[in-house]
């Protein structure tokens, strides 16, 4: 069996999200093989066969070029699973690259069972195991699930890769850095995260001055930042900060895996959620069943 | 300018879900539903577009499902979209992501859309592929997970949301798709008046036997409830009681109140 891995670069750098694909594939007990639109010294150092096209002719991350890049390598290498992260640049190549090939994909794996791929349903409170019935597949891996647990070391035999640049529909104009952070909550001992549990943008206040009498600093779930209740920099997880406390608290969050991975490494983690189910439950230390405001205005009174 | 909206019709996250007899999917009975909420902000921009235009572009919004999401096309209509597509299937959660994207395609090929709106993924199946592959099968280009949009003369520039903040800044011209990340805007609640408009329009039937030509790529093999973490203690009951027990518990096991 073998694993096509197509690693991520950006701003001149290898993603770190190329060595879960290895884990992963090691896991899965492929052989591998890389392919790096990047640089040569940015090359992952597997043992095993590395694709690399220059970045200074394709350009960082760009569908239509790109993906003539991966179509290629794939006849050259005949993979049994093309494997990408569900990132960014994942999301959306991994779905072309199956096109044209008409190969299944299977998106979002969070897991190997029995040879078989586990993906989330339903905000994780389902899974279900899913297998692809063509010859190669397509995959893309959650981030934060499958972690590398050290750099390889080896010594990879580079082969280049080129192709003719046809143009493309598509014009990449360049980033937009992240908007500056007010707060640095990785160095918060303790994170009050708040997520749509808490209905009323009047309580925010009362959450924040939770969070101030335990020495902490306020953080929140997405949907609250694309509502405006809380600034972007507070947000947590996979497109916001990762954060690390001695505790934090989930307020109504719902655990969605793009949220865990932003907290989960927490020492220690408190839900307090109206739905025993929540998937916040798989990481809580302690999960308090409870409508959040009533709970923690009897919380604030007994820490006063 | 004829512009095309997909949407999905999902079941309500905070449902307490069960395996059905049959070990295929989920048991629906009793279950809430609602549009993905991806959508929501697909058919908000794209009512937005329609509102810089004066109102020119004609707005069709399309489901294929079972008899039930005729109820979220017609929150889509009440939110500005013109007329409705139902593609009928009682089924669809038997076909994988290529099948789906293939009926919308059967459906649009010849329909000459200017623009195509779609959700970044569906929050049940997370597949993040339907919108990418309707663009590929139809050869137009496309962009995903869009946090910011503006149109000029048949060129849209895009902002993609990438990871940690950063984003991407792209330029397309239509024919075109995009996938709508949450935050590309603020999607309205449908009004009254909207409501009892949106019951006068047009809302078009198919069969989905008479789209659906591709057999599926991927199998569904089991599905199941995930086991729990074990170590996590569960407080239920008394608020004030619970309260003290957290305090307990944190004293105990965090260096927190020391
Ligand atoms: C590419 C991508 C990137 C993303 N990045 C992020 C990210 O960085 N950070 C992030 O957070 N999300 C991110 N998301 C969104 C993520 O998938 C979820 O939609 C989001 O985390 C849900 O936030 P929530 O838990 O606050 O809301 P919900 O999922 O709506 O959950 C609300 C919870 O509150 C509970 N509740 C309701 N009422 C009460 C009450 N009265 N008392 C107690 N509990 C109550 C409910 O039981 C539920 O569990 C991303 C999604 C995608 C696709
Ligand atoms: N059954 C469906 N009917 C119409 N549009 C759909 C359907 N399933 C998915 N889509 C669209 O495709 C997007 C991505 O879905 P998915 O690939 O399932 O994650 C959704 O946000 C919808 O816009």
């Amino acid at each position: 069996m073998k694993a096509l891995l197509i690693c991520e670069y950006r701003e001149g750098k290898l993603l770190g999200s190329s060595y879960e694909l290895i884990a992963f594939a090691e896991t899965l007990g492929a052989e591998i093989a890389l392919l790096l639109i990047g640089s040569e010294a940015e090359a992952p150092k597997i043992n095993g066969k590395v694709y690399l096209a220059d970045v200074q002719k394709y350009g960082e991350y760009n569908p239509d070029l790109h993906k003539k890049i991966v179509l290629e390598v794939v006849a050259r290498a005949n993979p049994d699973y093309i494997v990408f992260s569900h990132s960014s640049s994942g999301w959306d190549l991994a779905p072309r690259v199956a096109t044209a090939l008409k190969a299944g994909q299977i998106s979002g794996i969070v897991g190997i069972v029995d040879g078989k791929f586990e993906v989330g349903l339903c905000n994780a409170k389902l899974r279900r195991t899913v297998v692809a019935k063509t010859q190669p597949a397509v995959l893309t891996l959650q981030p934060g699930v499958f972690m590398p647990s050290e750099e390889p070391s080896g010594m990879p035999t580079l082969e280049w890769v080129e192709i003719i640049d046809a143009g493309s529909a598509l014009q990449f104009a360049g980033y937009e850095p992240a908007e500056k952070r007010d707060v640095d909550l990785s160095k918060a001992e303790v994170v009050v995260g708040v997520g749509r549990g808490v209905r009323n943008k009047e309580d925010l206040p009362i959450i924040a001055a939770l969070a101030h009498d335990l020495g902490g600093e306020l953080g929140a779930s997405r949907p609250l930042v694309d509502a405006g209740w809380v600034e972007s920099s507070r947000q947590i997880g996979i497109s916001g900060q990762i954060v690390s406390p001695r505790l934090y608290l989930a307020c109504g969050i719902s655990g969605a895996i793009q949220h865990l991975v932003g907290m989960n490494k927490s020492d220690f983690i408190v839900a307090i959620n109206k739905d025993k189910d929540a998937p916040i439950g798989t990481v809580a230390d302690v999960m308090v069943v409870a409508d959040v405001m009533q709970f923690i205005s009897s919380l604030r009174e007994r820490l006063s | 300018m004829k512009i095309l909206v997909c949407i999905k019709q999902i079941s309500d996250l905070e449902s307490r879900f069960q395996v059905n007899a049959s070990g295929s999917w989920y048991d629906e009975r009793d279950l809430a539903f609602r549009m993905n909420e991806f959508d929501e902000y697909a058919v908000e921009q794209a009512v937005q577009l329609k509102e810089q235009l004066g109102g020119a572009p004609e707005i069709t919004v399309l489901s294929v499902g079972s008899e039930r999401v005729v109820k979220s096309i017609r929150t889509a209509l009440a939110m500005g979209c013109d007329r409705g597509v139902h593609i009928q299937d009682p089924s669809p959660h038997t076909k994988d992501p290529w099948q789906i994207a293939s009926i919308i395609v059967a459906f649009a090929q010849d329909q000459g859309f200017d623009l195509i709106f779609t959700g970044m993924q569906s929050q049940d199946r997370g597949s993040a592929q339907v919108g990418v592959t309707v663009a590929e099968l139809l050869g137009i280009p496309c962009t995903t997970a869009i946090v910011g949009f503006t149109y000029h003369s048949g060129v849209i520039d895009a902002r993609r949301e990438l990871e940690g903040g950063l984003k991407g800044i792209v330029q397309l011209k239509t024919p075109a798709l995009v996938t709508c990340q949450t935050g590309l805007n603020v999607p309205r609640y449908p009004t009254l008046p909207g409501i009892l408009k949106a019951k006068k329009k047009e809302m078009v039937t198919l069969l989905v036997d008479d789209l659906s030509r591709e057999q599926g790529l991927i199998e569904t093999d089991a599905i199941y409830v995930p086991d729990r973490k074990g170590a996590g203690v569960v407080l239920e009951g008394d608020m004030n009681d619970m309260a003290d027990q957290l305090i307990d518990i944190l004293k105990a096991k965090t260096a927190l109140f020391r």
